[in-house]
């Protein structure tokens, strides 16, 4: 499987990513060449094997609906590069 | 059930200039779990804190933080899921839906794609016109809320409140089964109805704890249904039908123009009533969904399901079905009465105190008409259902006429008190001595002689105005039928 400079493209506006352009046909080879590497796993069998989400089976760890966390407004918004009252504050974006 | 169910629909057809469309809607709603803490992290989840001051960092999206998922939440989508006949699926998965939005901190929501927790489902959703519909669900599934971006507080700045963020919802997809604005108001009914008996979601959409995404298209009857629209986050059932109004016809008059329909998310401006495109989201479709890594699938275990199952409570479709056998009541009252849990226990105390038609009766026409002028509600009702009942009772028992009961009961709802006790003190038993409804006839007889000729004459209907007389004469309390028997014996006599 290859991608293209178009894929490449799309994907990194999805992902919040600048890339300049002279560097979009580069991209493309490079994680083209990673796909066909990952795409060696097509040459397992895998008929008959349920989709594994790890390589053993792991219970998903569950908690008690108690409030535990929270009433630090300071530091939740301390690393933001702006805040009012508590609130982020953010360039407007209106809908 | 007497009923016919219907399961596919006939449709609104709605006549445009080049002929007739259909208008196809399936709703996407977002419930929140009535949790104490998050779907992820243990911040609160109360309603109108202060800014930013329930939120963890999990809910932040700090570098190393690790969600946690709340068990309380997955067992409420479990009992939501059994509520709706749903299948509930074993083993589910939690996925990442990637989007870039200033109130969505992680860059992604946590969420399920192509495991969700509950399967296919049905609501039977009840219209107005007695017939009652299936809508199918297609799949519930756990999610994390969003936060809150306010745009009017500052001129050039928006500001986020992460409160919300990562509130654990359920959104319930239905069918594409629904057919006009005023069953998807009843379909969202319904399942508010649902939801607040199962006690998973408190079902206050003013505030938020449902909200809707409704998808429209428009199609020729019959053939393949069309481009469909995407209206986000409605809010209020005014609103939805509002917005489902006028997206068909937008979607109408494009297609008779010969234009093509632009599946997009639209957003309903309720103070202009009208729909328009949210450019920001239009290539928000590329989602990127995959499982997330820092959440294993969550297995289920029969005993749970079980456990869950045998607590369920009885749902508002097999309390209607019994109130009707039961009590002998209509579908339209056994409806009003199941609305509310509260309401249907109420009246099953009333009922089992004197009759089951008059206690429905009174309480629909007299007790509602009468909380409803006074902006209370059935929970806070002046008049006990203890005390409702014995009234009712009286009435039943002849005691007291249905004229006297009004009074008393206005008498109860104002000061309270014991209606046998009121109607002692007051001196207003219904008078069924005969001989003493005799003597008002007699007066009333001999006091309107020209109207007693007037009778003899050919005018019967002024019985009912003789019948009238002898109940003021005796201050309401004559039995009226024994009024009327009385009345006409002794006219017809003369």
């Amino acid at each position: 499987m290859s991608v293209d400079k178009e894929t490449v493209r799309n994907i990194a506006r999805l992902a919040r990513i600048r890339v300049d352009e002279d560097a979009l046909e580069p991209l493309a080879k490079e994680l083209s060449t990673i796909l066909t590497f990952v795409e060696q796993l097509d040459a397992v069998n895998t008929d008959g094997v349920e989709p594994q989400a790890g390589g053993r089976t792991m219970a998903l760890q569950q908690r008690a609906d108690e409030v535990t966390a929270g009433g630090y407004p300071e530091k939740v918004t301390g690393n933001a590069p702006k805040s009012e009252h508590n609130f982020f504050a953010v360039p407007k974006v209106v809908e | 059930m007497t009923e016919k169910l219907e399961s596919t629909a006939k449709g609104t057809i709605i006549e445009g200039m080049t002929g007739p469309w259909e208008l196809i809607i399936g709703l996407e709603v977002h419930a929140q779990v009535n949790s104490n803490s998050k779907l992820f992290s243990g911040a609160a989840t109360d309603f109108g804190s202060d800014p930013n001051t329930q939120v963890s960092l999990v809910d932040a999206a700090l570098p190393g933080m690790l969600p946690v998922i709340n068990e309380y939440c997955v067992e409420q989508a479990v009992r939501t899921g059994l509520g709706l006949k749903a299948q509930i699926n074993k083993e589910s998965v939690f996925a990442r839906k990637n989007y870039f939005y200033a109130d969505l901190p992680q860059g992604y929501q946590i969420s399920q794609f192509d495991k969700p927790i509950v399967g296919r489902g049905q609501v039977i959703v009840d219209l107005k016109n007695g017939t009652r519909r299936i809508v199918g669900i297609e799949r519930l599934h756990l999610e994390q809320d969003a936060g809150k971006s306010m745009h009017d507080q500052h001129p050039s700045l928006t500001y986020v409140d992460l409160n919300r963020s990562g509130v654990a919802l359920m959104e319930i997809v239905s069918d594409p089964d629904i057919r006009s604005a005023e069953e998807a108001a009843a379909y969202v009914e319904k399942l508010r109805t649902i939801l607040v008996y199962l006690g998973t979601c408190d079902g206050v959409m003013a505030r938020g704890s449902m909200r809707a995404d409704v998808n429209v298209s428009v199609r020729r009857p019959g053939e393949e249904l069309g481009t469909r629209a995407e209206i986000k986050n409605v809010n209020s059932l005014r609103f939805m039908r509002q917005a489902i109004e006028f997206e068909a016809q937008r979607q109408i008059d494009i297609l008779e123009d010969g234009g093509s329909i632009v599946q997009e998310t639209r957003l309903f401006d309720a103070s202009k009533g009208e729909t328009r495109s949210m450019r920001s989201k239009e290539n928000a479709h590329d989602y990127r969904y995959f499982p997330d890594p820092d959440l294993p699938p969550l297995i289920l275990d029969d005993g749970m399901i079980e456990r869950i199952k045998a607590t369920l409570p009885e749902l508002p479709d097999e309390k209607k079905a019994r109130f009707e056998n039961d009590y002998g009541l209509s579908a339209y009252d056994a409806g009003v009465l199941v609305a509310d849990q509260e309401t249907a226990a109420y009246y099953e105390n009333v009922a089992s105190a004197s009759d089951p038609k008059l206690a429905a009766n009174w309480i629909i026409t007299e007790l509602f008409g009468r909380l409803n002028k006074s902006e209370k509600t059935i929970t806070d009702s002046p008049i006990s259902a203890a005390n409702l009942g014995k009234l009712v009772g009286l009435i039943k028992d002849n005691t007291i006429s249905g004229r006297i009961a009004k009074d008393v009961f206005e008498i109860m709802f104002n000061e309270g008190g014991d209606p046998e006790q009121i109607v002692e003190d007051k001196g207003l038993k219904q008078v069924t001595d005969t001989g003493e409804i005799e003597g008002f006839a007699d007066q009333v007889i001999a006091d309107n002689p020209e109207k007693v000729a007037e009778y003899k004459g050919g005018k019967d209907k002024l019985l009912g105005w003789f019948v009238g007389q002898l109940m003021k004469a005796s201050r309401g309390k004559a039995n009226p039928q024994m009024a009327n028997e009385l009345l006409k014996k002794k006219l017809d006599e003369l």
